[in-house]
């Protein structure tokens, strides 16, 4: 059972560097605030305002789908890339979230109560 | 992995009066940042808005599941459901539980919320656009990765 959690976690723990790396670059990172719209983007699009070439973006954008950052879809003749938070935001890091809102919300009511 | 909350806070308060301040709907909105449109009751569905700064534009829209004075008073609803365009209402929501305790000082007060396995992937990434400290924490959590991985390589 230990060793089951041990190789899940190593695994854990590769995915997440494979992810930083993909992160650790401030072409993809632009691309990724870009994308965390939700909504699908095409490669014109996510060029635009950039002085970078379609390819280059291209090229990135593989890197970020390599991390499981980006997935991609057809549409006519071209591709549509959307984000998934799923390799960034996990389980935990959500409940973090919600958990931080908790203790700041629980001292407005301690101060309530101790008035 | 551990899918729940759990606080545990002790206040210098009466369990009556922590009682009031948690299922009176006024005081409750006061300290939870909400101004709800009428009283809790048992079963039914509790709807407001949030008035916490910036977010005022938010629907505040729970379900009360049990109210047993001074003792259990929970409700589900769907955490950081955060866009007003979207109905959130077939999405699974939390089980937020408050218990109170009497002690020697005045009550315990532990709160739990619990069924967050069930929250989509797209759930949470909103929850993190519309929260600086989320995203402030991701920033932190890959730098200290990144610190880590260099420093072992």
């Amino acid at each position: 059972m230990l060793r089951k959690t041990n190789t899940r976690a190593v695994i854990r723990m590769r995915d997440r560097a494979h992810v930083f790396a993909a992160l650790g670059d401030e072409t993809r990172l632009a691309l990724v605030v870009k994308l965390s719209d939700g909504r699908p983007h095409s490669i014109s699009r996510l060029t635009r305002g950039t002085r970078l070439t379609r390819q280059a973006i291209t090229k990135h954008l593989r890197v970020l789908e390599g991390a499981g950052m980006v997935h991609s879809t057809r549409q006519g003749r071209e591709s549509l890339y959307e984000f998934n938070p799923q390799p960034i935001i996990g389980l935990k890091e959500y409940i973090d979230l919600v958990s931080g809102e908790w203790d700041r919300a629980l001292v407005r009511l301690k101060n309530l109560v101790e008035r | 992995m551990d899918d729940r909350i759990e606080k545990r806070i002790e206040l210098k308060a009466p369990v009556s009066r922590v009682w009031r301040a948690i299922t009176d709907y006024r005081e409750f909105g006061e300290w939870f940042r909400v101004k709800l449109d009428g009283p809790f009751v048992a079963g039914t569905a509790s709807t407001g808005h949030i008035t916490y700064p910036g977010y005022e534009h938010l629907k505040w829209e729970a379900v009360v599941q049990k109210m047993e004075p001074e003792r259990l008073f929970s409700f589900t609803w769907h955490p950081y459901a955060v866009d007003p365009k979207m109905d959130y209402s077939r999405e699974a929501s939390t089980l937020v539980e408050f218990r109170l305790e009497k002690t020697a000082t005045g009550t315990l007060l532990v709160l739990t919320e619990s069924g967050f396995d069930k929250i989509p992937a797209e759930r949470r990434l909103e929850a993190f656009r519309r929260n600086d400290g989320g995203w402030t924490a991701q920033m932190k959590n890959i730098e200290n990765h990144v610190t880590n991985y260099v420093a072992k390589n």
